[in-house]
């Protein structure tokens, strides 16, 4: 079927998915840059164009633990935050997880207080890795349209049953008009069923839900949490190859590869950069440099078999990411490595640290550090603060 | 809003169904006579929100579960959150004819669990909130509580050579709820059995919010023997330490009007956390009262 | 009647035996409360009046109502609080040493 093409914001194109997903609720609180999404979300509610209720909630706190009580009762759940409701959110976002709802939640990707900053980088959802949601960063408005009919039908297969974030780069791609593909709402209708669960409250079979555990049990619990998120690499790849088959657009499943067949080094990065690192890859290659670009689509579960294939071929590798674990390296850069430990020949790998509260990475920037990575000097720094405005002598 | 529209429920026709037990509460655990009552209401078609508080505490152990109605534990913050996407799920799906009711502490209430509540209010959700008040947070050991009356010995406010414990009086949540304009809200005291059936009868027939604020002893935190919970939590509203009362349809009703007060001194002295209470102490307390009595008596009468 | 019910429950021998998620039914119990009290409550139906005084307020529901329109406690789960013989106004109920037998 045709779909219609639409020229809109990554904001909106999230609220366009989240409408053909069919929330029963959405409840959601106000922070920039995420405003786009729940304001239109309250407009398609307003002209019922959206058959869901919308709760005014009084924080993100609130915001999170209404979506739990939503999915509490088999119910299908949205909300959308940024930055400091993310962290203010942050017990209901591990509880969530921990209860195995699955609520899909937009995250805009927004720099953390001190210093305040309503700019992007990815320091927010990063920071909440090892809370057992999924992760996904998506490149563009459309892939953010999409991923959002993907949640759905990932978070709530009952093989994963966990909740599932959608991450959009605060402003670069939150505020950017696109041109989009809009799915007919019938095909999605057929392609994304009604939530079915057990893991609910339910007047014919009662239950007790989020209950605590003695030392006895409370591993077992996690265990099973743990394996479910590992499975769900599984599903992924599933849901995303019949999403192309059912829209026409597949994305590669765990990661998006780049020119990585015979590239010489490549850049690992997540988000709408990568839109700025395929370019450079073409302007260079032309120039007869092999470079390549492994984007990572999932933190979590992470693509550690992707990573692997990548490193076999690849002897130089660096990390893009808008992050950094204060006091070590970037978190990307930590698990990106992890995946390396046991192999024989371990790539060299560099961190490239960039774009923090809306700093600009420009295409210069990108070729210096594929240059970084030709060069391969033997006394570059492993960790490096790339676009920096001024000498750093400290 | 009116009285209610059906045969009131009491002892003798309330349903046989247990909807609370076998739970690990203490002996003589007067928030339990709470949610037991408060649930015979309500009946199977309850979905019971607990945050992190005794209630929760002693009835979610897996393996052993002591709600035979659906029931979940919510963030100690969130109740009236958690409330609100109970009841929106609910509504979304069609499922009709159901309760969502909330148990939390007067920490949980009046404190961390404060501004979810306001939230849950002003949207006029559809909503049950209990505030089951033991005056601390007796779960963590008996802390402070925006809820602790003055001159109460706790963990956190301790009484000595220089403070009486502690030296705030109870933040006023009946009246707070109120000035939101919420549909039905009222006090009540497990000492008052009958009154708190009735006023959750009120709330279960209520198609907005309620908030009930029932007063329930605690002996292990009170300092109080087990047997004597149901007599204490009485004398509270004999002495007008606590009171019944009700607003509804936007208007103010005092319940109970004593024409007599019951002794301060003696209520306060049987509990092991008011001992300490010098003369002085308890002119404070009984000044508190007299003054918040005045300011009732005028308005709400 | 609806009541929380004891189960025989063996720990899991295999995860798979586990829950799959944070919920599990409602009114499943696994080991009783009897073993808390010192004294128990004894009724006694001559006395007894039937106000249903002590079966509303006993803090673990333990009183149930009889045929004979009496009342009877359920000694598995009764902690021996006294709160039933206190406020029993006709004095039908004693609390009586009980040594803590199951």
């Amino acid at each position: 079927m045709e779909q219609k093409r639409v020229f809109v914001s990554g904001n909106e194109a999230v609220a366009l998915g989240v409408r053909l997903s069919r929330p029963h609720v959405v409840s959601a609180y106000p922070i920039t840059p995420q405003t786009i999404v729940v304001e239109r979300l309250s407009d398609f509610v307003e002209d019922q164009s959206l058959k869901a209720e919308f709760l005014h909630v009084e924080s993100e706190h609130s915001a999170m633990a209404a979506a739990m009580g939503v999915s509490a009762v088999g119910a299908r759940a949205f909300t959308a935050t940024s930055s400091q409701g993310l962290l203010h959110m942050a017990e209901c976002v591990h509880y969530a997880s921990g209860g195995r709802f699955p609520i899909v939640m937009m995250n805009a990707n927004r720099s953390v207080a001190v210093p305040w900053s309503i700019y992007g980088d990815q320091r927010d959802s990063l920071g909440l890795l090892d809370s057992g949601w999924i992760q996904v960063y998506v490149e563009d408005a459309q892939e953010a349209l999409d991923m959002t009919i993907q949640a759905y039908r990932i978070a709530e297969d009952d093989r994963v049953m966990t909740p599932y974030m959608v991450n959009l780069d605060g402003f670069v791609l939150t505020h950017t008009y696109e041109p989009v593909f809009l799915p007919d709402q019938g095909a999605v209708d057929a392609y994304l069923p009604p939530f079915k669960t057990t893991n609910k409250m339910d007047l014919d079979t009662p239950r007790s839900l989020c209950f605590s555990t003695t030392p006895e049990d409370n591993m077992e619990f996690k265990y099973i949490q743990h394996k479910a998120l590992l499975n769900s690499v599984n599903v992924i790849e599933e849901v995303d190859k019949s999403f192309g088959d059912a829209f026409g657009r597949y994305y590669g499943g765990m990661t998006d590869s780049y020119m990585t067949d015979d590239a010489d080094v490549a850049i690992v990065t997540l988000g709408s950069v990568a839109g700025t690192v395929r370019t450079v890859i073409d302007e260079m290659r032309e120039e007869g440099h092999k470079v390549g670009m492994l984007k990572i689509r999932y933190m979590r579960p992470f693509p550690e078999k992707e990573m692997i294939e990548l490193a076999k071929n690849t002897p130089v590798l660096g990390v893009l990411e808008k992050n950094i674990s204060f006091g070590y390296e970037g978190t990307v850069y930590t698990n990106v490595n992890s995946a390396f430990t046991n192999m024989e020949n371990a790539p060299k790998t560099f961190n490239f640290v960039a774009g923090f509260g809306g700093r600009d990475i420009s295409k210069d920037d990108v070729r210096d550090m594929f240059m970084e990575l030709i060069e391969n000097k033997k006394d570059a720094k492993r960790v490096q603060f790339i676009g920096m405005g001024c000498e750093l002598d400290v | 809003m009116n009285s209610m529209s059906n045969e009131r429920i009491t002892a003798r026709n309330m349903t046989d169904n247990e909807y609370f037990y076998g739970h690990k509460a203490c002996a003589g655990c007067g928030a339990s006579v709470a949610v037991r009552l408060a649930l015979k209401v309500l009946g199977e078609r309850a979905y019971s929100v607990l945050p992190a508080n005794c209630m929760s505490a002693v009835s979610f152990i897996y393996p052993q579960m002591a709600f035979s109605t659906n029931a979940m534990i919510a963030p100690f913050p969130a109740t009236g959150a958690m409330l609100s996407g109970v009841a929106a799920g609910l509504k979304a799906l069609g499922i009709e004819d159901t309760h969502a009711v909330g148990f939390a502490g007067d920490g949980g209430t009046a404190d961390i669990g404060f501004q979810a509540l306001s939230g849950a209010i002003d949207r006029g959700d559809k909503i049950i909130y209990i505030c089951y008040d033991n005056e601390a947070y007796m779960n963590t050991g008996i802390q402070k509580s925006g809820l602790t009356p003055y001159g109460t010995k706790t963990t956190t406010s301790p009484a000595g050579e220089n403070l009486p414990g502690s030296i705030r009086h109870k933040k006023n949540m009946f009246e707070i709820v109120a000035a939101h304009g919420i549909d039905y809200a009222a006090t009540a005291s497990i000492g008052y059995p009958q009154d708190f059936l009735n006023k959750m009868q009120k709330a279960k027939e209520n198609p907005g919010t309620s908030y009930i604020h029932i007063y329930a002893s605690c002996p292990t935190g009170w300092g109080t023997p087990t047997h004597t919970s149901i007599e204490v939590a009485k004398e509270a509203v004999d002495t007008g330490l606590w009171y019944l009362a009700e607003f509804e349809d936007g208007d103010f009703k005092l319940n109970r009007n004593p024409k007599e007060f019951a002794d301060v001194g003696s209520y306060l002295k049987k509990q092991g956390r008011f001992k300490h209470l010098k003369d002085k102490d308890i002119d404070v307390i009984i000044e508190n009262r007299d003054r918040q009595w005045a300011r009732m008596r005028k308005r709400w009468l | 009647m609806i009541k929380p019910k004891l189960h025989a429950y063996k720990k899991p021998a295999k995860v798979s035996e586990y829950p799959s998620t944070v919920a599990f039914q409602g009114g499943h119990l696994v080991s009783m409360n009897s073993g808390w009290r010192t004294f128990k409550p004894v009724v006694n139906k001559e006395t007894c009046v039937n106000c249903l005084r002590c079966y509303l307020i006993c803090p673990d529901g333990v009183i149930s109502k009889t045929e004979d329109n009496k009342v009877q406690i359920d000694y598995d789960f009764c902690k021996g609080c006294g709160v039933c013989a206190h406020e029993c106004k006709p004095n039908a109920i004693e609390m009586i040493k009980d040594g803590g037998e199951a």
